[in-house]
């Protein structure tokens, strides 16, 4: 007889529902890895501003996470990851991707080197087996630790002044992608200065038990610094003017494709600098060093394109007229309100697509029943659009 | 001495704009400006302790996008935020709220008036269809209708063409438009005397009109054809104050390669054998350029700056009868802390909004009445917003900076000069009207600074500081401003231009006329233009 109680079947809550709960007046939520996250609380337009003006928070907590640890905790994620961890100390973050035998990216991540031989390993997606598989011969330990964890960002250009304001001593000295510890209510509170947004930021990392505790005490110490908090949509486009990539819009995970060709290399995405073929053998290396003596087949391009009309699921082409076909297509678009500029992130054919190339965009756009047909030009960029020099301050600025 | 292309006169948003557009067009350009701070009426200004006052203008949703983008205004600094609604406290406690949320919206109209709220949606795409019309002019220069030249007639078919479009029914509503006053446009919709109170306060925003006076709709029309990030009628605060679009505008002329120059008040605008040749500076110094281009109001320029006898007689009458007149305020006040409302309910979003303290039609026109009589409202329209709700940036964190502007407000007392007991008088009703419906107010007040129209004048040089640089009536729009003939912003000299806001197509931080200006400008000078298109259909 089977006694086991049935699996949950409905939405997860984060430790931080009963806090974000009351805040929220549109009720949009959707699914994310299994709990209700936000779309957006009062307006996606003032959140976003949140972001780019004050303190946004955004609960963080559905982001998959692992820990890695054992002694051979640092030549496993060397093998695992295609940059060389052994650059990164304990106390730092390091952005990194990881790929299948075919140089494939399985998916992009923070890896945080908490202490010394101890790690979080922070994703979109769930990968615990491909993580068990490329174990194999290491000794080191793997452990699945979303639910034990419960994580905020905080962004913005307050954030500094608003965690300083809650007695975070000494954060001033912490650099972009540094991680820090702090005694929270007699708990442990790991802060890292990093996020998704391309603005001053940090994220800050508890236990579930002090959730609460810490909203708490985070939304009192940022009365005074305009505090909101946010849903994805601000995030979402705050992103797309940091020029961060994001899985299932930029790339699909290699091990989710069924199709051939739909998956892309880390050198298609324009990560070239996080593929270090001077460390020893890791996951793709083979199939990398062979993609970069032949060529890639596609490039990630940051567009700039003219007039105001975003441009969603755009086709792109090489030229405005006689064009037989396309060159490549957008996959994340925007008009930037902090630029005031009509962004995309795209992905085109090789050779197309290098900085400061001109290719034309196909704008579909709707007025009032009627739909418009317009052909943009756009300039390829290789900065972020959104690069604010308080991103980069060490100590930050009050705001 | 130094010979440049091109020299600009006044650094306010205009001047600037215009001077970054022939700046970044390869030409040698200066712009002078008689305050030793830049900015005209977009400034921020440190004038007490740690807070920045957006002293004379505080809200922007004109400003072209096309123009922040081509200048890269963002790279220079610039950010501007949303902010949403508006609320109009009433004398019996109650109050009338508009949210940036249209479900929020509609059930507080439809607390007063269920056939308001329903109404509004074809109020809103009235004047929306209106907004559509002009929005796409603004960018351009107006067409002379009694010109044959090729382009005028482009423009003006062009102009037809997108009247025509609208059917017969929806052009006679247009002409109406542009001539009726706000409240007949209102009592057209609506029935509930708050609701069209809080709408009509836009119409004679920056006019010396009331709101029973003809012309009025178009100035409603005027506060909602802008936008904020494509969301037209939206308006947002510059973060760190209004000066912030002037030092971005300025870093843009600057990284173009062109000079400012503060201190450089003009005495003259020099003309020899009916061509300019540069400027006569207040200090004695001259600069000179083939190219003048005035960003000062008309009246400034033409019966200030220079002679009578370089002028034609028949322009010069119709500069000296060109209608600008004082009609406005400003109270501009740091907080120690943020006041309450009572008759909002608590945390209401309402606070970060437009707030307006006068409830009725009546009221309205009252307050004008007193202005024809030669003095301030007794009982006055203010708009008042707290921008450090927002911006962090502006005063210390718990600490607020309060902007007010006030309708009506003559630029002489009866014809004479203010005396300081009646400015001191001007400033306590504000603060008295304010005060009914915030107990704690007066208590927070740190400093508070009163800008009469003659200060405002002083200081910026604004003619009867009004914050248009000219009535935005129907005789002073489009082909007819400033006057008829010279809409297309060249003087009567040969070399002299205007790019102030006594052009085409008007007041507001909306930097079009700069924009335009240079745009003709280098087109005379054959040179490449740089001054962005409009991004059409919005």
């Amino acid at each position: 007889m089977n006694t086991q109680a049935p699996v949950h079947q409905g939405r997860l809550k984060s430790p931080f529902y009963s806090r974000i709960e009351p805040l929220d007046f549109l009720n949009e939520w959707h699914e994310w890895k299994g709990y209700s996250s936000a779309d957006s609380l009062y307006c996606a337009d003032l959140e976003y501003f949140a972001i780019r003006n004050a303190t946004a928070v955004f609960d963080l907590t559905p982001m998959t996470k692992y820990r890695i640890s054992g002694p051979d905790a640092l030549d496993y994620l060397n093998r695992l990851v295609t940059r060389d961890m052994a650059k990164v100390k304990p106390g730092r973050v390091a952005y990194a991707v990881w790929c299948d035998d075919q140089g494939q990216v399985i998916d992009d991540g923070t890896i945080f080197h908490l202490r010394e031989g101890e790690y979080r390993l922070c994703s979109q997606e769930r990968h615990f087996a491909w993580l068990q598989a490329s174990a194999l011969g290491f000794d080191v330990s793997i452990t699945h630790e979303t639910e034990d964890v419960a994580a905020l960002a905080v962004q913005g250009p307050t954030s500094f002044s608003t965690l300083s304001n809650m007695g975070l001593e000494g954060l001033g000295e912490l650099k972009p992608f540094g991680l820090t510890h702090f005694d929270f209510q007699g708990t442990e509170l790991m802060v890292s200065r990093t996020g998704f947004t391309g603005d001053l930021g940090y994220e800050l990392w508890i236990d579930p038990d002090k959730a609460e505790a810490l909203w708490d005490a985070l939304f009192a110490a940022g009365e005074l610094y305009g505090i909101r908090a946010i849903g994805t949509h601000a995030l979402e486009l705050s992103r797309i003017e940091a020029g961060f990539l994001a899985a299932y819009m930029e790339f699909l995970p290699a091990d989710e494709t069924v199709r051939t060709g739909r998956s892309r290399s880390p050198l298609e995405l324009g990560l070239n600098w996080l593929v270090d073929f001077k460390k020893p053998n890791f996951n793709g290396r083979r199939a990398l060093a062979e993609e970069r003596r032949n060529g890639s087949a596609w490039q990630l391009v940051k567009l700039d394109i003219e007039g105001n009309k975003p441009a969603h699921n755009s086709y792109i082409f090489a030229k405005e007229k006689g064009n037989k076909s396309e060159i490549g297509f957008v996959t994340s678009a925007a008009w930037s309100p902090i630029c005031k500029q009509n962004v995309a992130l795209g992905t085109v054919r090789a050779p197309h697509g290098k900085p400061g190339d001109t290719v034309w965009v196909e704008i579909y756009y709707q007025r009032e029943m009627h739909w418009n047909r317009q052909m943009a030009k756009a300039s390829v960029v290789d900065k972020p659009f959104w690069f604010p020099p308080r991103r980069g301050a060490t100590p930050p600025g009050p705001y | 001495m130094k010979t440049y292309d091109a020299i600009v006169v006044g650094a306010g948003h205009n001047g600037l704009t215009n001077a970054a557009f022939l700046a970044k067009a390869g030409l040698d350009v200066v712009c002078v400006e008689k305050n030793d701070y830049i900015g005209g009426a977009a400034v921020s200004r440190n004038l007490y302790e740690d807070w920045w006052y957006s002293n004379c203008s505080y809200v922007c949703s004109l400003l072209r996008p096309e123009i922040y983008r081509s200048l890269e205004l963002h790279k220079h600094g610039l950010q501007v935020t949303p902010y949403g609604g508006s609320v109009q406290f009433m004398e019996n406690g109650d109050y009338y709220g508009s949210y940036h949320d249209h479900e929020a919206a509609y059930r507080e109209m439809a607390r007063f008036s269920r056939h308001d709220a329903d109404a509004y949606k074809r109020y809103s795409a009235d004047t929306m269809r209106q907004c559509r019309f002009i929005r796409d002019f603004l960018l351009s220069t107006a067409p002379d209708p009694t010109s044959f030249r090729p382009k005028d007639l482009l423009e003006l078919a062009r102009i037809g063409g997108k009247f025509m479009e609208m059917g017969e029914d929806r052009m006679y509503d247009t002409i109406r438009f542009w001539t009726m006053s706000v409240a007949e446009y209102l009592d057209g919709y609506f029935e509930t005397d708050v609701i069209k109170t809080a709408m009509s306060g836009s119409g004679i925003i920056g006019t010396a009109l009331g709101i029973h006076s003809p012309g009025t709709a178009y100035v409603l029309l005027h506060h909602y054809m802008g936008d904020v990030d494509n969301n037209v009628g939206s308006w947002g605060f510059a973060r760190g104050g209004m000066g912030a679009v002037s030092n971005a505008i300025a870093g843009a002329l600057q990284a173009a390669g062109g000079e400012i120059r503060t201190d450089a008040g003009v005495e003259k605008i020099i003309v020899k054998n009916g061509k300019t040749s540069g400027v006569a500076l207040e200090n004695g110094d001259e600069i000179h350029a083939k190219v003048v281009v005035s960003a000062m109001d008309v009246k400034r320029t033409y019966l200030k700056c220079m002679d009578k006898s370089d002028l034609p007689e028949k322009f010069h009458h119709r500069i000296e009868n060109f209608k600008i007149r004082g009609s406005s305020g400003k109270v501009n006040i740091a907080l120690d802390g943020m006041p309450t409302f009572p008759a909002l309910p608590e945390g209401s979003s309402l606070y970060h909004s437009d707030m307006h303290f006068i409830d009725s039609m009546e009221r309205m026109e009252r307050a004008y009445d007193d202005w024809k009589d030669g003095r301030w409202s007794e009982d006055p329209y203010i708009d008042m917003v707290i921008p450090t709700l927002n911006d962090p940036t502006m005063a210390p964190p718990g600490k607020h900076f309060m902007s007010c502007f006030v309708q009506y407000c003559p630029h002489k007392i009866e014809g004479r000069d203010w005396t300081s007991a009646e400015k001191d008088a001007f400033g306590q009703t504000v603060i008295n009207q304010i005060a009914n419906y915030s107990p704690d107010f007066k208590d927070l007040i740190l400093h508070a600074e009163i800008r009469t129209p003659e200060d405002i004048e002083a200081e910026i040089g604004i003619t009867e500081g009004n914050i248009f640089h000219g009535e935005l009536t129907m005789d002073q729009l489009l082909f007819n401003r400033p006057i008829p003939g010279y809409a297309q912003y060249r003087g009567p000299v040969a070399g002299l231009y205007m790019c102030g806001s006594s052009t085409h197509p008007g007041g507001g931080v909306m930097a079009a006329p700069g924009a335009n200006a240079a745009r003709e400008i280098l087109s005379d000078l054959k040179r490449p233009n740089t001054v962005p298109q409009s991004f059409g259909d919005d």
